[in-house]
Parts: structure tokens; C-alpha cells; sequence
């Protein structure tokens, strides 16, 4: 399977199977749409005289040669060999967890998919004791795994702060004898952080995620108090102190959500850089197409065109010699993770839980709440295998749309919760993501493309 | 090439042999979490 591509001026190849990348000419775009394997030795008479109208002949024929080339280097129409591996997917250990803090929040955002904070659950803090039995059901089920990941999430987690420590504390106490490594999260709004919470989290935290939208006006039509003031002005005073001494070597990000309201987020991912936030990552918001603020596909046209704009003015940033990430063009076309992690995607409901403050045990976040989704609790004991093996099983060949998606290795099948809610099975692909999700590949690839090309030269 | 360019060196495939064991990170796409595409995570295998 092969993609291809125009964009920024480049014309781009991509080679599904082999993650091949290549930058092509307009007579080799135009002769792919006309050759495909099994090749001959030589250029087609037919191709050669329909294309001949555009390009010289020798041309056409010396460009099939590359092109059979490429393909017996095995990095162009390479092999589909992956569905083996998948078809061998296991449960595996759990090895991340989200702890659901607080359902409880002090601001009240419109776009919550919490339902501003409580899950639809009711407005509940995680006790100590709920805390440590979710710590010793990760080590009890983590089996040989030595890094664990444990998210401190909410509705707000700064609300139920002192859980955190006492939390962190219990975890730590026991990475010794059992021979783990937590690695913790920590999501907020920022609305309430204290100094002390500051240092904590500087202290503790591998990665904090800061939730600000962009510009001012953004940020505080969506991002409310439950008067309805903004947040803006406090959120950014908070998160300037964090970031500001937080040790170099820890991770950190601001976090934004776009909506209809602002189709022109590369400003707002402008904004936040202005501020002095470089590490960023700005995406668009999940909801019922009724919702005023829903992104759906008349959108789209818009959206395609602003990633473009952005990419554009993150590069120019970059050949200043600046730093700026973007997370949603991370890429890394050269290492990165195994063909394996990438068609087994998030590993939600398998390697990753979500615990509430009741101690109920969700595949994730996305799905708490979700009666049918409920995968055990931890006071009771249970905790259903059926389940994790079935999502053990939603890899990208279980997914019919994904399994013949050129993007499958770099999106891995999408979001399992995305799929369920908005295209009824977490198997189902949801169209509106994957088409953001693609444009936002394309415009990584080049972008990768190009700085490699440069350094290259 | 006079036509092609082509940009990486690795090929996906060698990593499906050896791959899969499971020690890298957790990744979650949503919107509201870590974020990042699958394809940037980091192998945490030992060579
Ligand atoms: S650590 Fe590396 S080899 Fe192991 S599953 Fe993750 S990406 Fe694959
Ligand atoms: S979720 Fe969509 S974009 Fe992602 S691999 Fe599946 S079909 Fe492709
Ligand atoms: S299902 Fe979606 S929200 Fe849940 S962990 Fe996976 S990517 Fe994240």
C-alpha cells in the first residue's frame, strides 16, 4: 500500500508497510497513478505514451526504474506481513493507571467531557485508602514490568491534593520491594496551585499537563468558573510559576482544546508560545454534533487549511534556531516504537485502567461512567478478564477501516472511546477523527521530511 | 535517483520481529490526555 501526497510545494510518498518516506517529482506522482506490482523490466508502451503528452519519454522510462528499484529494495508496494503479529496479541501486563483523584472540579468548562467534573457520577474525592488499593492492584498486576505510570486525574486534582501526596508517598514506599518505578502524571487547570503544591509537583511529577486553551477570548468563553468568570488571567499567572522552576530534564506541556469557536487555533498555539509555554499540544474537541461548539464536517475545510498554516509557522520558528513542540507533529520517522506498539495503539481496557473514587475499574477515562464498560472494583475484588482480552484484541487488523488505512501505524487505530461513543463500537472507526487525525499525519510527515532533507544537505 | 527521493533509512518491519514487549509507555491519542501519536513514543527495549 502506498500514500501519496501534495502539500507546501512537495510531493510525498509514503510507503505504508515499510514506514517508508519519499519526496517525489510531478512524473513520478503522475506515473504511480499508472504502475503498480508486479512490475516489468521495462516502462509500459501505453504508460510511457500517455504520459507522453506531459513528460520525454527517456524521462518516463528512467523514473520506472526507480520506482521498480525502490520496490525490490522493499521500502515501495511493500508487503502487508503485519496481520501474523496481530493475530498473536495477548493481555498483557497493566502498566498505567488513571486515578480519578476528584470528580469534582472548580471550574466549569463547556466543553467537559467529565460533565464538568463528576462523571455524571455525583461530586466525590478518592480517599487515601481507595488510592493504595489501586496502587497495589497496578503492582499485583503490572506481573514483570518495571515502569508504571499512575495519572492523577480528575475533574481537578489539585481539590483533593492532600490524597496526592499521601498517594505518592504509599507508591513510593513500595517501589523497593517490589522492584517498580512510578512515573506520574498530574492534570490541571491550574486555577488553585499553591506553592507547595508547585514544589510537589516539581518534585514528583515525571510530566504535568497544563489545560489552557490559547488567547484570552478563547480560553474564557469555554474555560468558565461557576460564575461564569474567565480563567484566563489566574491559569496563566499559576502556570508561569510552575514552569518557571520546574527542573529542565521534566516533562510538562500546556494542553488546549479547539472548538468551532476557534478555527484559527494556530494563533491560539502562537499565543501560548508567546507566553512562553514551548511545549504544546492543541486539540479539537470531542462532542455531540448538537453542541454549538462541535466540530463537525463542514468544519473541515477550515481545519485542513489552519494545520497547514501551522505547520508553516512552527517551521519558520524552527529555522530561527528556536525551540517550539507541537505534540501532534511529533513524529519520529526513523526510530520510534515497534510495528507491534504501533498497531496495538493506547492499550486502553488491557495495559491501562481507569480507578474512580468509588475504586470501580474503567479501560480508561474516556469510558467511566459507562455502565457497560465497567471492568471490575476494587473493594470487590473483581476485575473483568473477558473484557481485557477483548480490548487486548482491538488492534488495527480487528478494525476493518483501519486495517486498510495508509495512516494505520502512526494513528494505531484511534481512540477506542471515540469509536464507541461517536461510531458505536470501539471497532468502528470515527470518520470526522480520522480525517483531522490524517491531515495532521500528512502535514507531519513533510514537516519531518523536509528538516531531514535539510540536515541531510 | 533523479526522480525519488527517499528520506529514512529504517524499515518498519525489522522492529515487528523483535518487537512488541510491552515496556514503553502507556499512550492515550484523546484529546484529553498525554497526547502525543503512537508513532513519536519512545522503544524502551534494551538493545
Ligand atoms: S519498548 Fe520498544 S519493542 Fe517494546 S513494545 Fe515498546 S516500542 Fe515495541
Ligand atoms: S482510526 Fe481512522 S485514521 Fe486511524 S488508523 Fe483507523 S481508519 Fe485510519
Ligand atoms: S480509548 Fe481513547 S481516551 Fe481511552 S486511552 Fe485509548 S486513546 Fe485514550
Amino acid at each position: 500500500m502506498i500514500h501519496k501526497y501534495k502539500l507546501g510545494g512537495y510531493n510525498v510518498l509514503l510507503d505504508v508497510n515499510s514506514g517508508g518516506v519519499h519526496l517525489v517529482d510531478d512524473l513520478t506522482y503522475d506515473l504511480l497513478d499508472n504502475v503498480e506490482p508486479p512490475f516489468q523490466k521495462e516502462c509500459p508502451g501505453e504508460v510511457v505514451k500517455k504520459l507522453s503528452k506531459s513528460y520525454k519519454d527517456d524521462d518516463i522510462r528512467e523514473c520506472y526504474e526507480e520506482i521498480v528499484s525502490l520496490y525490490n529494495d522493499g521500502i515501495l508496494f511493500s508487503e502487508d506481513d503485519y496481520e501474523k503479529f496481530a493475530l498473536s496479541a495477548v493481555a498483557s501486563p497493566v502498566k498505567a493507571m488513571c486515578l480519578h483523584i476528584s470528580h469534582d472540579c472548580n471550574l466549569r468548562c463547556k466543553y467537559c467531557f467529565a460533565s464538568t467534573g463528576d462523571f455524571g457520577q455525583g461530586r466525590k474525592l478518592m480517599d487515601f485508602e481507595t488510592g493504595k488499593r489501586a496502587i497495589d492492584f497496578l503492582i499485583e498486576k503490572s506481573a514483570d514490568r518495571y515502569f508504571l505510570e499512575l495519572d492523577f486525574f480528575g475533574g481537578e486534582p489539585s481539590m483533593n491534593f492532600d490524597a496526592v501526596k499521601q498517594i505518592v508517598e504509599y507508591a513510593r514506599s513500595q517501589e523497593g520491594p517490589h522492584n517498580k518505578k512510578f512515573r506520574f502524571t498530574i492534570t490541571t487547570n491550574g486555577i488553585h496551585l499553591t506553592d507547595d503544591m508547585i514544589d510537589f509537583i516539581n518534585k514528583e511529577m515525571y510530566n504535568v499537563v497544563l489545560s489552557i486553551d490559547g488567547r484570552k477570548e478563547v480560553n474564557d468563553r469555554m474555560r468558565v468558573r461557576a460564575d461564569g468568570s474567565g480563567s484566563y488571567d489566574t491559569i496563566t499567572k499559576n502556570f508561569k510559576r510552575l514552569v518557571d522552576k520546574r527542573p529542565k530534564d521534566r516533562d510538562w506541556y500546556v494542553r488546549g482544546t479547539y472548538t468551532k469557536y476557534n478555527l484559527d487555533f494556530s494563533n491560539d498555539v502562537m499565543h501560548l508560545y508567546d507566553l512562553g509555554f514551548d511545549q504544546i499540544s492543541v486539540e479539537p474537541v470531542m462532542a455531540d454534533a448538537s453542541e454549538p461548539y462541535a466540530i463537525t464536517e463542514a468544519e473541515l475545510p477550515a481545519i485542513f487549511s489552519e494545520y497547514e498554516v501551522l505547520s508553516q509557522k512552527i517551521a519558520k520558528i524552527r529555522k530561527e534556531g528556536k525551540f517550539i513542540n507541537f505534540f501532534h507533529f511529533m513524529l519520529d520517522l526513523d526510530q520510534g516504537p515497534c510495528a507491534i506498539k504501533r498497531l496495538r495503539g493506547c492499550g486502553c481496557g488491557n495495559e491501562y485502567v481507569a480507578v474512580t473514587p468509588d475504586g470501580d475499574i474503567y479501560p480508561c477515562h474516556q469510558f467511566v461512567g459507562i455502565k457497560d464498560y465497567k471492568m471490575g472494583n476494587l473493594y470487590e475484588g473483581t476485575f473483568d478478564l473477558d473484557m481485557k482480552n477483548d480490548f487486548a484484541h482491538a488492534h488495527v487488523y480487528t478494525k476493518p477501516e483501519c486495517k486498510k488505512c495508509w495512516a494505520k501505524f502512526y494513528c494505531s487505530g484511534g481512540c477506542n472511546a471515540n469509536n464507541y461513543m461517536y461510531a458505536g463500537d470501539i471497532h468502528n472507526a470515527h470518520k470526522l477523527s480520522c480525517q483531522i487525525q490524517k491531515k495532521r499525519l500528512e502535514c507531519a510527515i513533510l514537516m519531518k521530511a523536509v528538516e531531514l532533507m535539510d540536515t541531510a544537505e | 535517483m533523479n526522480h525519488i527521493k527517499t528520506i529514512n533509512k529504517a524499515n518498519l518491519k525489522k522492529t515487528a520481529a523483535k518487537g512488541g514487549c510491552g515496556k514503553c509507555q502507556a499512550s492515550c491519542q484523546s484529546a484529553c490526555k498525554t497526547s502525543c501519536t503512537v508513532a513519536n513514543q519512545k522503544c524502551e527495549r534494551e538493545a
